[in-house]
Order: C-alpha cells, then structure tokens, then sequence
C-alpha cells in the first residue's frame, strides 16, 4: 500500500464521510420513526380525514293523502346525473354520446362543463329515470356518476295544487302543506361512510352509519271527491264569466275542518315552468277583500243582540237612500220602504243595515265582528295567510259605523268568512279552522254568538235563498239553503270602481241541521252578469248539491222534490242519516 | 461481513473474471427487484409501466456490465473529452434545448432525447479527479481553484436550466472528490461559513421564483396546503399513516386514492412507508446503507489516486442522491427534483447511476494484484 503514504489526509476523510454518513442515516432514520410513531395517530387520521368520507342516503318523503287516504303528493325514486367537470375533461370525444343519451344540446353541455370547469361537481341532468340512468352508466365515461333522489308527483294536479303546494328539487317543501308540514314529511336522511378518491369517485361502501328513516305519510282534512267537484264548478264560472280569478271554500261547521279549497287560476304542480306568482297564490288565505253585503247578517246579529231589534222590528229604509252626513248617502238598488230585520237580509238592504247599526253602540258591532275571527289570522297556520282588517271601534265616526254595517271599510279572507258562516251554523259554535281531520285531542271551540240569535239570522238567510230573496240561485233541491249574496265593488285608485265588482257568496246547508259552509268569491266578472247572485251563489248551488249528496246527508226538504212528507216516516231518515253521515265523516 | 473480501484466495469464479463485485450486485439487483414490486402498486397497478422499467433496468445493467469492462487507466484517458463534449452539450441545450416541464433540459439528437445534465454527473466527478491527480496529493491551492471552477460551471449552467437538483448533485459530487483530495479544513470551514451570504445571494439573484416557492413551503407547508404545500403534506401523511407495519402491498389509500402527486416518481418513497410501514423503510434504508458501505470499502481499496477519489466522488454523490429524496419526501428538505435511486419510475438518471456502478466494480477488480 504504497499509495497510502502519499495521501496523508485520507484516513482521516473516511472518518470524515462516515461519520457524515451515520449522521445521514441518523437524520434520516430519526425522521422516519418520528412520522411513523410519534405522528402515527395524527397522520393516520389525516390519511383517513382525506379518504373517508359520510354521504348521506336521501329518505323517502311520506305520502299527502286526502281524508280518506286517496294519494295526492308521492315520492318515486329516481336518479340524477352528475359529473366532474375536470375529471369529464379527459374524454372530450365522449361528449356528443353523452348528450345524446342525456337529451341535451351538445353545445349546452360544453357551455356549462366550460363554466364549471374549476369544480369538481355540476348536476348534469336530474331526476331521469332509472332506464337512462342505465344508458347513461352503460357508455362508462370516466367523471360521471349518479345520485339516488325521489321525486314528487301530485295525481290531483291542479285540483289540490293551492293546498298542496310543491318541493322544490332537492326534496324540500315550499308551498303549501308541502312548506307547513316539511319536518313531519320529510324523514331523516342516512348516512354512509365511504371511501372516495381525490376525485371524489366512491371507490367503496364502508358501513352504513344510519338508515334513512323515512318521512311520514300526511292525511288531509279535505275530501278528494268535494274538491274536485268545487274546482270543476269554479273553473267552469270564472271561465264563463271571464273573471281576473275565483276561490272556494267547504268547511265542516261540525268539526272546523276544510272539506275543500279551490282557487282560479290554478298550476300544475308537476309541471311549474313559466309559473307565475299570479297562479300560485292559495287566495282563499292570501288575498284579502271587503266582504260587501256578506257581513250583513252579522250585522243584523248585533242588532238582535244588542237588544234594540228583534227579526220582526220594522225599520223605515225611506226611499232607498239614508244621508249620513254631507260626506255620505247610503243607497239601495231599490226602494223598500218600511220593512222588518229580516226582510233587510233578504232584500240586502244597504240603508236597513245602516240603520240598524247607527242605533246601536259602536262596540257592539265591533265585539261581533272580532268574536266572528274577522281582523284575527284562522287557525289553519297556511303559509302567507293573510290576517284581514278590522280597525278599532274607538276611532270609528258615523261614516265607519254606516259603511262596516254593509261590508266596507274592513277586510276579510273567504276562510275567514267561510269559518263565521259555520259559526253562523253551528248556534254560534266556532270550530277552529283545520286542513288537517279534527283529531280525538279537545276540540278548540268558542261560544261566540247565542244559539238563539245565531237561529234566527239563519232563517233570514234561509230567507235571502227563497225565490224573492237575492241569491235565489244558491238553491239546492230536497235541501233547506241559508245564505248571503254579496257584490263588493273593488278599490281603485281614487276610490270604488263602478265597473270592478267582486261577486260573493257565502252559505250553509241543510239549514236545519247544518252540516256545510261554504264561501265563493269570482274576482271581476265580465259582462251583464257581475252580482253575487247571478255569479257565485250558482257555484254554491251546484257544489253544495253535490256534496251533500257525496257525504250522504238526508235530504231536508223533501217537499221541493215533490215528495209527500206523509209518504216517508217522520223522524228515521232523519236518525239514520246523521249516524251514517258520521260514519263517513 | 460481506461488505470486505475475504483477503487471501479471493474466487477466481465467473464474477471477478467478468469484472463484476458480486456483494454491489446483489444488492443493485435486490434494490431494483423491490422498486419494481413497489412501482406496481404506485402506478395503480399497471403493468406496462413495469415492463417499461424492466426495460430501463436492463438497459442500465447492461451499461453497468460494459463499463465493468473498461480497465480505470482508459476512463482516465478519455475523461477530458468526455467532460468537454458533456460542457459543450450542456450550453448547446442552454442555446437550442427542448423544454419539458417548463425547463430547458433536453436535447434532440434525432433518434433520443437526451439530457446533458445527467452525463455530467459523471463527467464532473471523473474530470476532477483527474485534474487533481496530476500532482501529488494533498493539492496546492491553485489547483483547489481551478477544481472548484471545474464543478461549479456546469454546475451554474444546469441550475439555469433550471434544474436545482441535478446541479445540487453535480457540485456535491465535485466537492467531494476535492474534500477527499485533502482540502484544508480551515478551508471547509471557510466554505460552510461562506454558505450563508451565498444561500442569501442566491435567494435574491440566482433563483426562480417557484424554488424561492418551493422553500417556503419548505418551512411551513400548511402555509399552503392546497398548492405548493401539498405534496408535502400528503406525503408525510401517506409514510405517517403506513404506521409500524403498513397497510399492504396495494392498499395504500394515500396513494391508490389518487391524494400522493409523482408517486411512482420522485414521491415513491412514501409509497413504501404507507404499504410496507417502518419496518420496510428500515429495510429499504438498510439496503441503500449496505450499497454505500460496500461502494466506501471499494474506495477505500482502490489503489491511485484518480481511482480512489472517483471512487469516494461517485459514492458521495449516490448518498447524497438517496439523504436528499428520503429528506424531501419526509419533509426534512425542500421539495429538489430528485428521484429515489433504483426505484423511482424513469430512464436516464438511473442508467447514470448504473454507470457510475460500473465505474466502482471496474475500479475494485482491475486491482493489480501487488502483494496478498
């Protein structure tokens, strides 16, 4: 080794560059048992946060049924196409087939996948049905995957579409008892725990962490078959008579349930593209109006309670007008002359109204008016319902007193007045107003006219049916009608129109013992026939026929048929039909 | 011990008479057998990968069998032209080179692209060790100099490209062959001291702004850890999680889940740590130590000047190939394009690093022998 001798410094270098390299080594090694011991938790669980991923499962949304279980909302599975736009990048040559399948313009999808090029998630194309999703899958383009989601059906359509209401697409409610009753329907979605890649692609289920608990089915108060009937009736007239729109309400005056709730114009839930606010509005609650000559038997329920007028006590109407003061004349479309309560009803008498109502205490009027529920929002809890307006009794002169005595100057909903006629029909009983069936819980009931009082503004209304009264047209054939026609010119600007009317009616059946409420309101009427009783007390007619006939509830007036009281015997009809009628009910 | 031959009647088998040292062998070939079972599962099992690295492989082995061959006094006579022709590439890339990747490292000579940078891995090496064993050791400080001219030229010209990489192994390889020369250690220290105004300088003047980048990261990679920080942060996490024994051959999730960049390249060294745990990284580490070990003993053997210090430049620089991938990946050190020798996936830094492995066994068995 000869070498050696002429390289003085070498041994010393091995030294040098090994312990260079156990230093290395040490650095190393030390690094490596630091990540994978010390860090060992920490990290792992940083690898597990990356891959492990909780999705959820969509839950079933329970089922909307009407009172006897007929289906009007339901969910059906189907699946929604997503993709992720960097990852769909890769096979640009499969896109014109990818929109083929899809039924999409290929160059929307190259827009939105352009626009959505930075995410790594953009919906497709929802809710197709599991036979496309196949073919979708099928063509195995790399970046594409599907999502299990339900969607909503609603087989009545526009029938029960105001009552309904809609989901929107991702399952939540937003109208209607879709909106009110979303948590009850809705269910718990599940959840999984997956592993997906850093594409998000699901690689692997893992474990199911919850099942879906499914949403419960919703049974409504109000009855398929009396639905459709209102709806075809109210169609049927706001076509005919060209009116801007029309509701309807049924109630149940035994129970405070809504039997039926129809509006024009109407939607089709299943369908809402060009849907415009004007058509989606459940106006029985939402839209206000002065109830006219409708409020006029509450009127005459104050008069009667105050004490001051009895049905017979005459009232001079004069010659068709009354001057109130310089501001105000209350005028009739006829002259009546001296007449009593009831015939005030009957003939629907402004200045018989008027009358009555500056002879007695501004408060008495007012206390009717707000036990009827007028001014107060109905139990019912329907989104947007409107509260209507009753000002203070305080704050009203002789004008207020005049005008509020015939329906102006105060607001209501048609629920709000479908419910005080079933007050009016049930003795004075107000039920709470319910679209849900009255359950086996305490009913919520107020007194709040007598019974007596509440008897006899019936028989003047029953009256205001008759052949001389004005919404004679309201008639029902084997029934007693009571009712009350109502012609409400609309506010402009600047004041009444002379050519805007609201036709109303509102009424119940069979009058002796009643059973049904129900109020009707056509929003301007075209042409010659624009009053309550040549437009909406039809719609009553028919509906009530209808439905009275639907619920089994014995016929009260045999005589209109043509039938012998003396044929039948007196009081089993009677008996049995108030128990059968119960049954179904 | 494996590491040193037995020292009489040294098997005059078929091994030594092909030139080759059959301990480096086996652990080469042991090396590159693991790399391949790794690379399998770091491509996402695909097998033409492997086949392609197969390839590679074979061709490097067999670059390594044919400079087994040459007799060390011819690699010293060639060894001026070869780093001329390798400095003359080298600024003809700087002139007409390709870019990949956003630098300037191939040239196109018709057939191959071909990298200059990776010939002076061995060129600077060779050239300096050469220039110093003119004279006798230890070397005046002119030669110092003129050594240090010698690495640090092409050393700037590929850190240009910008490769920092390659060039951080070019001038430790040359600063090596001067330290085993005998450089001076007031000198060294003079150096290390020197390292700070030059890191300072280099920071302002002489680097891209995505390498200024890459150190910060460096030092707090959650600064970012959606962009430049992220390939740190998943790779620590991926060796982190791999936990004392692993999690098996294919079932990294870091990896296979698509969440580990470059992870048959240069970041394949967490692969293993996530598959195979401590216990395979203690092992694969056990192994690059036994090639080093058994590399320093062939340089410690070897018996002129030139062979020794080529020896102990070549074996320096494969050391410092392995700390500076290991570092990266674990985080101790900045993200440098260095790949894992023998195991990461691609071509021509591994028939280099065969070749500089052939030079070593070409070194230990064309020994005269004097006296045994």
């Amino acid at each position: 080794m000869s070498e050696h001798a002429n390289i003085p410094h070498y041994d010393g270098r091995l030294r040098f560059v090994l312990g260079l390299l156990g230093l290395a080594t040490a650095v190393l090694m030390w690094r490596v048992v630091d990540l994978h011991v010390l860090n060992r938790d920490f990290l792992q669980h940083q690898g597990d946060a990356r891959a492990l991923r909780v999705v959820e499962v969509a839950a079933h949304r329970g089922m909307i049924t009407d009172r006897h279980g007929e289906p009007l909302a339901i969910s059906t599975p189907v699946e929604s196409v997503w993709a992720n736009p960097k990852e769909l990048a890769t096979a640009r040559n499969q896109w014109k087939a990818l929109a083929r399948v899809l039924e999409l313009e290929p160059r929307a999808l190259e827009q939105l996948l352009a626009k959505r090029q930075e995410r790594e998630f953009v919906y497709l194309r929802r809710h197709i049905t599991p036979e496309l999703a196949q073919k979708v899958m099928a063509l195995e383009i790399p970046g594409v995957a599907l999502q299990r989601e339900y969607r909503r059906y609603y087989p009545a359509g526009e029938v029960f579409a105001h009552v309904v209401g809609f989901t929107n697409i991702d399952d939540a409610g937003q109208e209607g008892m879709e909106l009110l009753h979303d948590a009850w329907l809705k269910g718990t979605p599940g959840s999984k725990r997956v592993i997906k890649d850093r594409l998000g692609r699901i690689v692997e289920n893992v474990e199911s962490i919850s099942e879906p608990r499914p949403g419960q089915d919703l049974r409504l108060a109000l009855d398929r078959r009396i639905q459709y009937l209102a709806y075809r009736e109210l169609k049927a007239v706001v076509q005919r008579s060209q009116a801007r729109a029309g509701s309807a309400v049924v109630l149940d005056v035994t129970t405070g349930e809504v039997l039926a709730m129809v509006n024009q114009p109407a939607y089709n839930p299943n369908n809402r593209s060009g849907l415009s606010s004007e058509r989606l509005r459940n106006r029985t609650v939402t839209d206000v109006f002065e109830p006219g000559s409708t409020i006029k038997p509450f009127t005459a329920a104050a008069a009667l309670e105050s004490g001051k007028f009895r049905p017979d006590t005459p009232i001079d109407t004069g010659s068709g007008f009354l001057r109130v003061n310089s501001r105000l004349t209350v005028r009739d479309v006829h002259n009546y002359g001296r007449i009593d309560v009831s015939r005030v009803i009957q003939k629907s008498s402004n200045v018989g109204a008027a009358t009555m109502a500056l002879a007695i205490k501004p408060q008495q009027l007012w206390d009717i008016f707000s036990r009827i529920g007028l001014g107060t929002m109905t139990a019912s809890a329907f989104p947007g319902e409107a509260s209507g307006l009753l000002t203070d009794h305080v704050r009203w002169r002789e004008t207020e007193r005049a005008t509020l005595s015939y329906g102006y100057g105060l607001s209501v909903t048609a629920l709000q007045l479908a419910q005080a006629y079933a007050a009016l029909a049930a003795d004075g009983t107000m039920h709470a107003v319910t679209l849900l069936p009255a359950g086996s819980g305490v009913p919520d009931i107020r007194q709040v006219m007598r019974p007596q009082i509440a008897q006899q503004v019936r028989a003047m209304l029953e009256l205001a049916v008759s052949k001389d009264g004005t919404g004679s047209r309201a008639a029902v054939p084997g029934y007693r009608v009571g009712g009350k026609t109502g012609t409400a010119r609309k506010v402009i600007a600047g004041g009444y129109s002379e050519d805007h009317y609201l036709a109303l009616f509102a009424g119940f059946a069979p009058a002796t013992v009643p059973r049904l409420a129900m109020v009707v309101v056509i929003d301007e009427p075209q042409g010659a026939e624009y009053y309550g009783g040549q437009v909406a007390a039809p719609v009553f007619g028919r509906v009530m026929s209808g439905a009275l006939r639907l619920l089994d509830i014995a016929p009260d007036d045999l005589e209109s048929l043509g039938v012998k009281l003396a044929d039948v015997t007196a009081p089993a009809p009677a008996a049995s039909a108030s128990t059968s009628s119960r049954g179904i009910l | 011990m494996i590491l040193l031959d037995e020292p009489q009647h040294s098997r005059r088998t078929l091994l030594p008479r092909l030139h080759l040292d059959w301990p480096l062998l086996t652990g080469l070939l042991l090396l590159a057998g693991c790399g391949l079972v790794v690379l399998y599962s770091a491509s996402g099992e695909d097998f033409d990968m492997v086949l392609k690295q197969v390839t590679r492989l074979s061709l490097a082995f067999a670059t390594l069998f044919f400079l087994a061959q040459v007799p060390p006094e011819a690699l010293r006579r060639w060894t001026p032209l070869f780093f001329v022709l390798g400095l003359t590439l080298l600024l003809a890339v700087l002139v007409m080179g390709e870019v990949g990747k956003g630098a300037q490292r191939w040239l196109d000579i018709g057939l191959v692209r071909f990298q200059p940078s990776e010939m002076m891995k061995l060129a600077v090496p060779l050239m300096v060790a050469w220039y110093l064993a003119e004279t006798p050791l230890p070397p005046p400080l002119r030669r110092i100099l003129v050594g240090l001219f010698i690495f640090l030229v092409p050393a700037v010209l590929i850190a240009k490209q910008p490769d920092l990489g390659t060039a951080l192994l070019i001038a430790s390889a040359g600063a090596f062959v001067l330290l085993f020369a005998g450089l001076p250690w007031r000198l060294v220290s003079f150096t290390a001291l020197l390292a700070i105004p030059v890191a300072l300088l280099l920071w302002h003047f002489g680097m891209h702004d995505y390498q200024r980048q890459r150190v910060l990261t460096f030092i707090n990679p959650e600064s970012d850890p959606l962009g430049a920080g992220y390939h740190i942060i998943q790779s620590t996490i991926a060796i982190g999680s791999g936990g004392l024994y692993g999690k098996g051959w294919l079932n990294g999730t870091q990896s296979h889940l698509e969440f580990l960049p470059e992870r048959h390249t240069d970041f394949i060294f967490a692969v293993i740590g996530e598959e195979f745990g401590l216990l395979g990284i203690l092992l694969l580490l056990a192994l690059y130590l036994f090639i080093i070990l058994r590399c320093l003993y062939i340089a410690s053997r070897a018996q002129d000047t030139f062979t020794r210090l080529l020896a102990g430049g070549l074996t320096m620089t494969f050391l410092v190939y392995v700390f500076v991938n290991v570092g990266m990946v674990t985080g101790l050190l900045p993200v440098v394009g260095v790949p894992l020798p023998l195991v990461s996936y691609g071509g021509s830094s591994m028939v280099t690093l065969m070749a500089s492995f052939g030079m070593l066994m070409s070194i230990h068995t064309h020994r005269k022998l004097l006296r045994t």
